[in-house]
């Protein structure tokens, strides 16, 4: 998987600094501040109301379930919880209902966290705090982009959806950073079940603050925001085209305006939105027609509850269970070892949300290693799937091939019925394919013909070159034509060298 | 923090005015520069203070956490809300032209 | 009693049938169609609505159901109370053949109560003003002395209940625009503690300061009133959540034992003969045994600057809205932002862009610290000054405006001028507390004098006793104002 790839090239001489602006979507069943549902894509104009709709005479009450998600983002992200208020951001666009959006300012709920990288390094998180989302315009004409477009229209189902938007320190120095931030923070924000985190759908919408620096500057440089970023692989790739924008711009002795661009997946290149004519005057103010939030520490506690194990504490689980920790793991030979190799596919499937398949499979009496490969590797690639999946028919299925009644294709054949259907009997899909587990006489008598086949190698095997079992299992398998469990040719093999 | 700030000019006027999307014609400019001076000199009062040790009050009433479960209601039927609109096409509010992204 | 009679009482006739609600409703469009073309108090009048509404009171009478504690009551609404499917105005332009898909909470509430909707109100453009003179619509007139303003901006509603057109009328009060015109009128005008009588559906101007409240004939009718239309409501998130307390039921509990303050600064400013009036009002309370005291809360000074700060820095963001794409006027352009501000500077009169711009200017980069930041200071202050007074006294007393009704176009060209007319109203809006304006005699060219009682917030079972004493003592009381024929 290429996570962690992307970019991270910088003339030399400078610096990169990166913050991120997050918005992401909370998965309440109605809007922040009216009971429409928080479902835009619907038939447009159909989940509206007085409130979303601003229509004269209608205020806001505020979604008690919004808030909680956003405290829950706030617990995951280590930010200090606290009393706060929503302010009107006054300004004119047709998206927006009321020509102000709801959104909270100087008392952010969250502020002060931060969120550690797989690798450890710390990016501080300023704050993550509730707004409200806007319509979505469409434009017609024949570019579908608002430039060059006749005219727009509106619909306001997404008008109120609750946003959590979270907002970074400018602590990254990397476009790998940045990937790695927005990978995790998306992994943490479905972990707290606070969004779906789907980029290409705009659940989570990544803003990247960018600026270069001579590596010897104590100050930061003028910094563009840079908007459109719809999946972590755009984010990689327009932070590094926009450092190197930057970098040409001031190496020819110009200077880098203050703006905000728009990231061109087509072109591969980020252009300015809008010249700086206009400068925005918010005029933010306290909403009145609402009322401060103060979460008492029974609240917070109670939020902090309900939250499971985030990413990092999930995997550092998985390697806990790998290390042999709980007695369960150990190395059972079929793995290489690679710890690289782990470290994937424990990112894997924590990402994709599988790691209590590999938990419950492991506290079943599955070998670790084989139950995290068969999780990264087969369920991963239809993760949807596999989170659906009845945990006791995958447990089921891997301890007929941690046995040997099922090789490692077979399981995997079954395995994609199982993800299917949903469930069901492994044992029983196994012998509807005709999948009879070899008996162990005939398994015996099989790995005999191939020993006496080869009796240079068995002579070597014998004197102690492990790895020569494979010529042996490979012999055997296509004796069988896959029939054989890898894990009983061997077990056979050391039986015979005694 | 006792400074009051200087007159209102006429391109205060005109700046506030495009801020609030509103066209005035230059007589209307002097005459509401003219009378939002009187105004603002009579709130001198006000912005002369030195209140640096009040807090000040947003609301009246000080009440906090009124929150609403999060359940659906039946909101208003999509004919009625496009009925009243200026311009509709494809079930959508249409408007002209949209000269720049939003903010 | 004779034919006039209370509120209350023409409600239990129509529960009895002694009356029916048809008839009651006839006799007050009567009374519309004879006079309503020289006031100009509603900018509708919803007749065939109304006749409906009071066919179905009758009908519920006739079945033995209960239609309510407002059975057949005649009720004027301000043109800013949305009612679904009936035009709501603000008398703008801009709201010109809107139809509202929604009722305000308090349209429900009198619906529900049997009340019968004769028509929306004529007022100050979005209740920017104190004369009703800034309405599209055109002025109302005082029915009274119709050269002159009935005050503002609740004038159409004020004037509905001085000229009979109906014996209860809403208002909306953000500076005094309930109690002055109720003053100018020679009626009873109550602002409710903020928060008591929710806002939902009511278009806002100043949210923080916006509040609904009665017009009657008499304090009770008021009181009966405000024991409809109050209490909590859901959608409304400054609605207070708890017990209201029926008004009706205390309000001959007398003065006995209460501290009553004159309020020196209010005084200060009134006409001789307003002030005067005032005197007597605190008179009569001191013999209805009340101890009765001057008092000085000089924060009170500051209000009206920082009201002109607040409210219209509210007043511009509620007011964005307006923009030609969702509902009301449209001034088509080539692209959106000329739209809007085709939109805009067509469909709102000079009032509402004065103060569109003044409170944009007070929030704007630069003065936002200077202008509106002092002002929420200073509204501190005044909370402050208020509960100092409220330490000693149960109720302040003072005029409810410094003048009596002034000529039309006499202070339209003058907005400062204007303004000073809510000069004694506006303190109590800042504080969030309830106060009520009750007619006492008239000036010496026989027009209406209002005296304006204060309490503090939630205190209005106090303040409508101390109003019933002071009615019941006002020159020319006869106890049987309010409804017509
Ligand atoms: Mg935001
Ligand atoms: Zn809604």
């Amino acid at each position: 998987m290429d996570r962690y790839q992307g970019g991270g090239v910088v003339t030399e001489g400078w610096e990169l600094v990166i913050g991120l602006e997050v918005h992401c979507e909370l998965r309440t069943e109605t809007k922040l501040f009216c009971g429409c549902r928080n479902l835009f894509g619907d038939e447009p104009n159909s989940n509206v109301c007085p409130v979303c709709l601003g229509l004269p005479g209608s205020l806001p009450v505020l979604n008690q379930r919004a808030v909680e998600l956003a405290m829950a983002i706030g617990t995951a992200l280590h930010c200090d919880i606290r009393p706060s208020t929503f302010h009107r951001k006054n300004y004119f666009y047709p998206d927006q209902a009321k020509d102000y959006q709801i959104s909270q300012y100087d008392e952010p709920i969250n502020v002060d966290g931060w969120l550690d990288l797989p690798d450890g390094f710390r990016v501080r998180v300023e704050r993550a705090h509730l707004e409200e989302d806007t319509g979505k315009t469409t434009h017609a004409g024949a570019s579908g982009r608002i430039h060059g477009a006749d005219y727009s229209l509106v619909d306001y189902n997404r008008s109120g959806v609750p946003l959590v938007e979270i907002v970074s320190a400018p602590d990254m120095r990397t476009a790998v950073q940045a990937r790695a931030y927005a990978t995790e923070l998306r992994a943490i924000l479905i972990a707290s079940g606070a969004s779906d985190g789907k980029m290409e759908e705009g659940s989570m919408r990544v803003d990247a603050n960018v600026s270069v620096r001579r590596s010897t500057d104590a100050t930061f440089g003028t910094r563009c925001e840079i908007k459109n970023l719809n999946s972590v692989r755009s984010l990689g790739r327009a932070i590094d085209y926009e450092a190197q924008r930057q970098v040409a711009l001031l190496e020819s002795g110009g200077v880098v305006e203050q703006q905000t661009r728009h990231w061109d997946e087509g072109t591969g290149r980020t252009e300015t939105l809008r010249s700086k004519e206009e400068a925005y005057d918010y005029r933010y103010f306290r909403e009145p027609d609402l009322v401060p939030v103060v979460p008492d520490a029974e609240w917070k506690a109670a939020v902090a509850d309900t939250l499971g194990l985030m990413p990092a504490q999930r995997r550092a689980r998985l390697v806990e269970l790998l290390s042999g920790g709980n007695g369960a793991g150990g190395n059972d030979g079929d793995g290489d070892g690679d710890g690289e190799l782990r470290v994937d596919q424990i990112a894997t499937v924590v990402d994709l949300g599988l790691d209590d398949l590999v938990v419950g499979a492991v506290a079943a009496g599955v070998p670790a290693t084989l139950a995290l490969a068969r999780t990264a590797n087969e369920a991963a690639t239809d993760a949807e799937a596999a989170r659906r999946l009845d945990g006791s028919s995958y447990v089921a299925l891997l301890t007929l091939e941690a046995s040997g009644s099922l090789s490692a294709t077979q399981a995997k054949v079954v395995l994609g019925d199982l993800l299917l259907a949903g469930g069901g009997d492994p044992a029983m899909l196994a012998k509807e394919k005709g999948f009879e587990a070899m008996s162990a006489d005939s398994l015996v008598e099989t790995v005999g013909q191939a020993v006496a086949a080869e009796p240079d190698a068995w002579a070597r095997y014998c004197d102690g070159e492990d790895k020569l079992a494979q010529v042996f299992v490979g012999k055997v398998m296509k004796a069988t034509r896959g029939q054989a469990n890898g894990k009983a040719v061997v077990a056979e093999l050391q039986r015979l060298r005694g | 923090m006792t400074e009051h700030p200087g007159r209102i000019t006429r391109e205060d006027v005109a700046h506030v005015a495009r801020l609030a999307r509103l066209r005035l014609t230059d007589d209307e400019l002097d005459l509401y520069t003219g009378q939002l001076g009187v105004i603002l000199d009579h709130a001198a009062d006000v912005a002369s203070l030195d209140l640096d040790g009040v807090a000040p009050t947003a609301h009246a009433m000080a009440v906090t956490n009124v929150l609403r479960s999060d359940t659906p209601r039946p909101g208003l039927d999509r004919d009625e809300v496009l009925a009243a609109a200026p311009e509709v096409e494809q079930h959508r509010f249409r408007v002209p032209r949209i000269l720049g992204e939003a903010p | 009693m004779s034919e006039a009679s209370s509120v209350a009482e023409l409600a239990t006739a129509v529960r009895n049938g002694t009356r029916s609600a048809s008839e009651v409703l006839e006799a007050h469009l009567a009374e519309i169609d004879e006079s309503e073309p020289s006031i100009h108090a509603f900018n509708l009048v919803t007749g065939d609505e109304a006749r409906r509404q009071a066919a179905a009171v009758d009908a519920v009478v006739a079945s033995g159901g209960d239609p309510g504690l407002l059975a057949g009551v005649p009720v004027a609404l301000k043109d800013n109370l949305c009612t679904r499917g009936i035009p709501t105005t603000c008398s703008s332009r801009i709201l010109e053949g809107w139809l509202p898909p929604y009722d305000a909470t308090v349209v429900t509430r009198l619906r529900e109560a049997g009340a019968v909707m004769v028509g929306k109100t004529n007022m100050d453009e979005f209740a920017m003003g104190s004369s009703t003179e800034t309405s599209a619509t055109g002025p109302t007139r005082n029915p009274c002395d119709l050269s002159r303003v009935p005050g503002g901006s609740s004038g159409g509603s004020a004037a509905a209940v001085a000229a009979g057109f109906a014996p209860l009328a809403l208002g909306s009060d953000t500076g005094g625009s309930i109690r002055q015109p109720a003053a100018l009128c020679g009626v009873v005008g109550m602002k409710p503690t903020y928060g008591t009588v929710s806002r939902y559906g009511l278009v806002a101007f100043a949210s923080s300061l916006d509040q609904i409240g009665p017009f009657a004939g008499s304090v009770a009718d008021a009181a009966l009133c405000f024991d409809v239309i109050g209490g909590h409501d859901e959608a409304d998130s400054t609605s207070l959540n708890r017990p209201s307390p029926r008004l009706l039921s205390v309000i001959d509990d007398g003065v006995e034992g209460m501290t009553i303050g004159v309020l020196t600064e209010f005084l200060d400013g009134a006409d001789p003969v307003i002030a005067e009036r005032t005197r007597m009002a605190a008179e009569a309370l001191a013999s209805a045994g009340a101890r009765v005291e001057e008092v000085s809360v000089p924060e009170v000074a500051l209000a009206l600057s920082a009201y002109y700060l607040i409210a219209p820095a509210e007043a511009s963001s509620n007011l964005a809205r307006y923009d030609g794409v969702r509902f009301g006027l449209r001034v088509d352009a080539e692209d959106t932002v000329a739209m809007n501000t085709a939109t805009r500077s067509a469909g709102f009169g000079a009032e509402v862009k004065r103060r569109i711009m003044l409170g944009t200017y007070a929030l704007s980069a630069g003065y936002m610290d200077a202008y509106y930041g002092k002002a929420l200071r200073v509204r501190t202050l005044i909370i402050e000054g208020f509960s100092r007074a409220y330490q000693r006294c149960d109720v302040l007393l003072g005029p409810t405006t410094p003048t009596t009704a002034f000529p039309l176009g006499a202070k339209v060209g003058d907005p400062m001028t204007m303004y000073l007319s809510d000069v004694c109203t506006i303190p109590t809006n800042l504080a969030g507390h309830p106060a009520i304006s009750v007619p006492f005699g008239t000036d010496d060219g026989g027009l209406p004098v209002g005296v304006q009682l204060l309490a503090p917030a939630l205190a209005e079972s106090t303040l409508v006793r101390v109003a019933a004493v002071v009615e019941a003592a006002a020159p020319g009381w006869t106890g049987t104002r309010g409804v017509g024929s």
